[in-house]
């Protein structure tokens, strides 16, 4: 493209300039005296781990807080932005990482909520209609104005989303951990659309924690770490390597080092299980595997294709409708077993959501390490409970673990992401179970964090237990696994070995199955594959999910 | 039962109905804003007593009115101090301003006109009366459709006029107005408006104003309409009919006017049956009939509609997450 004056004189001013943004909450500095600046018609991504203050500095650029100190240019003016109507209105829009979407609205509803044009909708829906069809000719980015927003898969929500921002005629265009909902082939459609976006002239800021997203769609990196940026460069000059040590402030092994697995005998053997969730539709049909002493199944799939409902109903927390499950070669009887008296038979499970499951997050650290072991009589006397074993206890696995800080008193609501995680993990790992149930292990986990716990799953796995592994981060599944079971709607559409590339098993989430995919007519996944600078396929860092 | 009896029933069945429908559609207005409103209730029987107050000491049906809405709207501003601003508990905020209502109301009735916690009897035109237009008469000459309209439809009180007109305005203004749009938002999804620059704050405020005023119009009708003065608990629990009739329409509008319109009948019947004599059954005792409408509510709520879904934000106080 040949640069007019015109250009030139638009390109002359950065779309936005930070300059010493600092912002505390209470004692933490979430922002310390940040500049960045972003320059017209890029892609701007930035990383940095879970609480580095990636969205504390976006939240200020859209209004939602503001900063304690620093100033903020957009097109070289400068500017106060206190609220998010002030944002909008000079071209900043937010697609947030979790969708500020009205469920039960339509997608015309969604677009114009708050720029309604006027009191009565009939005139400012029909404006808004043409308006939309115009938009949506521009950037290609169809979607069906009168769906129910609900009904839309997460991928068809978030252009809303993006839709959402160039209605209010967003220039700058921020996208907050925009991946973490989709399958890889609508991630990489995602990209397509930013990078039309850039075409336009749009400036687009990309917050991921996802190294190979910034590698393929960035035009320059900032990495943040501990509410500072420590290092801004252009894309095609760093590697997936050096952003990840300085995100972390020191080197990482992003691949997990495992010798070949020696499977045993078969622990866990699940036949035909079929689970019916409480609106009686089955969310697992028909579903069998078969996991041996000494290997890691991973099983692969979009969020809410069944593999929750499977996971907990293999540890009991659910009932099958259908089915069986074997145990060291002995039919469970669910009607007879709950959680805690298979625990006893020697299965072990960390929950997906440790929030939800795992752990009571106002009790203090020590309780916690033994919740559902707190029978045991290592832990009291008849009704009552020694405090000063459940202590001892505690800070034995504290050790074990590098769980920070080491305290066992203090309240597990205090502890961060990644050490909540492993006080989970060392309560379901250290009583030697033969099977262990691990769900979404490294869920908003910082990096150092996540080397440490995958490592602790090889080591069980080498000591000889069959680990049946659930995520969402396709990374981490890749990394983990001996073998990879996708799940799509409910059911297993295929098994790969632990040298799958992305592409295959991403077809599989899609639900597009092995004999389908034998045709010609394979969507094209070679962006990703083709883009300079991109990682060798063994590197990967899975990821965080806040 | 002759035709006649079934156009008193029907008849009695719009006056009965008026009171649960002007509070259910309060009650729309707060829960769609996401606002539970378990105080109705107790807005309803404040209202009652100052529009009785203000009808007996001003003689005027119209002053009664306004100081019913004025009382209630303040109970309203109270409740969404405690849930919008304080980020309080709604359901224990929703209680204490009904224990508040049911205790003050009997203490300063008792302090002003020493009647027993009543407001002094009121005369006719103290009160909102229904009066029939002159060609009423002359409509009652044409067969059937001549007394439909003139026992159903002409003769009401004002009051029952505005509840019924109540339901398509609300409807109107819930599915064609901008405020309808971001107050459906609100109950649903408050950070979806936040971050669309709309202030959720004051979005809220405005739909408990609106519950505030429509429970002031339900409780002057108890008080000036229906009766000729205030009575202890003179709600008596139709704030929490009105409630259930809210919860079995779905957060709808027109389906909430014929909850309402349902529960109403059933007041009607039973009042009607006492003492009747029906076949097989012989005489129903009162007290049967008295708990029909409650006990169908029960079911109807327990069994009869399915999952009732609430907008989802509803009883949760709005925090900008970090």
């Amino acid at each position: 493209m040949a640069d007019t004056a015109a250009e030139q004189r638009v390109r002359a001013h950065p779309a936005i300039r930070l300059s010493g943004i600092s912002k505390s909450f209470g004692a933490v500095r979430a922002n310390r005296d940040i500049d960045l600046t972003v320059r017209k018609s890029s892609i701007h991504g930035i990383v940095g781990e879970n609480g580095a203050g990636k969205s504390t500095l976006m939240s200020i650029l859209y209004g939602f807080y503001q900063a304690d100190s620093g100033t903020i240019e957009v097109d070289g003016k400068q500017v106060s932005i206190p609220h998010s109507q002030a944002a909008i209105d000079l071209g900043i829009g937010m697609v947030h990482q979790h969708f500020m979407l009205v469920h039960n609205f339509t997608v015309l509803e969604n677009i114009m909520l708050g720029a309604e044009g006027a009191a009565l909708l009939s005139g400012g829906m029909a404006r808004a209609r043409a308006e939309l069809k115009r938009i949506e000719k521009d950037y290609q980015l169809e979607v069906d104005p009168d769906a129910l927003t609900e009904d839309l898969p997460v991928g068809l929500q978030q252009r809303v989303e993006i839709l959402k921002a160039l209605y209010r005629g967003a220039d700058i265009l921020i996208l907050d951990e925009p991946t973490g909902v989709l399958t890889p082939t609508e991630a990489d459609h995602l990209f397509r659309i930013l990078q039309r976006l850039r075409e336009e002239g749009k400036t687009v800021i990309l917050i991921t924690h996802k190294l190979r997203e910034i590698m393929a769609v960035t035009d320059t990196v900032s990495v943040m770490r501990q509410g500072q940026i420590v290092d801004t460069e252009p894309t095609a000059q760093t590697s997936v390597e050096a952003i990840a040590e300085k995100m972390v402030g020191r080197r990482v092994l992003l691949r997990v080092d495992k010798k070949p697995p020696r499977p045993g005998p078969v622990k866990l053997s699940v036949r035909d299980l079929t689970v019916v969730d409480s609106r009686k539709v089955p969310m697992v049909k028909n579903v069998s595997l078969d996991v041996r002493a000494g290997e890691i199944v991973g099983i692969a799939g979009v969020a809410g294709n069944g593999q929750s409902h499977l996971i907990e109903t293999i540890a009991g927390i659910r009932r099958p409708t259908q089915g069986t499950v074997e145990m060291n070669g002995k039919t469970l009887d669910y009607d007879r077993l709950d959680p805690a008296s298979l625990r006893e038979e020697g299965m072990a499970h960390v929950p997906e959501d440790r929030h939800r499951m795992g752990l009571v997050l106002a009790f203090e650290e020590n309780e916690n390490a033994i919740l559902g072991y707190h029978n045991s009589a290592a832990f009291g006397n008849g009704p009552f409970l020694s405090i000063s074993a459940m202590r001892e206890h505690a800070r034995e696995r504290i050790e074990q673990y590098d769980i920070r800080p080491p305290d066992c008193r203090l309240k597990t609501a205090n502890f961060s992401g990644g050490n909540q995680q492993k006080i989970v993990l060392a309560r379901e790992m250290e009583r030697d179970p033969d099977v262990l149930l691990i769900g979404q292990p490294t869920r908003g986990v910082d990096v150092g964090a996540i080397e440490f716990i995958h490592r602790r799953i090889v080591e069980m796995r080498d000591a000889g237990k069959a680990i049946l592994l659930v995520s969402v981060e396709l990374d981490e599944i890749r990394a983990l696994s001996d073998r990879i079971l996708v799940m799509f709607d409910g059911k297993i559409v295929g098994e790969r070995g632990a040298e799958a590339t992305e592409g295959e098993l991403g077809l599989l989430m899609a639900g597009v199955t092995d004999a389908e995919s034998d045709r010609p007519a394979a969507p094209d996944l070679s962006m990703i594959d083709t883009t300079p600078g991109q990682a060798p396929a063994e590197t990967q860092i899975p990821g965080e999910r806040p | 039962m002759d035709f006649n009896a079934t156009l008193l029933i029907l008849d009695s069945t719009l006056r009965l109905s008026t009171p649960l429908l002007l509070a259910a559609l309060a009650g729309l207005y707060s829960e769609r804003a996401g606002i539970f409103d378990i105080g109705l209730e107790g807005k309803m029987l404040a209202a009652a007593f100052a529009a009785g107050a203000g009808a007996s000491v001003t003689g005027s049906a119209y002053a009664g009115l306004l100081l019913g809405v004025l009382v209630s709207v303040i109970f309203g501003l109270v409740h969404g101090f405690a849930s919008i601003t304080a980020r309080g508990n709604q359901i224990v905020s929703g209680v204490a301003l009904n224990f508040v209502a049911a205790g003050a109301t009997v203490l300063l009735g008792q302090a002003w006109f020493r009647q027993g916690g009543r407001t002094p009897q009121l005369s006719t035109d103290q009160r909102f009366l229904g009066s029939e237009p002159n060609f009423a008469a002359e409509l009652r000459d044409i067969p059937i459709v001549g007394s439909i309209v003139s026992e159903l439809v002409l003769g009401h009180s004002l009051l029952v006029y505005i509840a019924f007109i109540m339901v398509p305005l609300t409807w109107w203004v819930l599915f064609r107005t901008r405020f309808g749009l971001r107050l459906r938002a609100v109950g649903e999804n408050p950070a979806a408006v936040d971050t669309a620059g709309i202030s959720v704050t004051v979005l809220r405020y405005k739909a408990v104003i609106i519950c505030g005023a429509l429970c002031g119009v339900a409780g002057t009708y108890l008080a000036i309409s229906q009766s000729g003065g205030f009575n202890n608990n003179m709600t008596a629990g139709k704030g929490y009919i009105a409630l259930a009739a809210l919860i079995f329409a779905k957060w709808k509008p027109v389906p909430v006017m014929f909850a309402c319109l349902l529960f109403g009948f059933l007041d009607a019947a039973a009042i009607r049956l006492q003492g009747a004599e029906l076949p097989v059954i012989g005489r129903v005792p009162v007290q049967f009939i008295q708990a029909l409408p409650y006990v169908l509510t029960v079911v109807l709520l327990a069994g009869f509609i399915g999952r009732a879904e609430p907008p989802r934000a509803g009883g949760v106080p709005y925090v900008k997450e970090r």
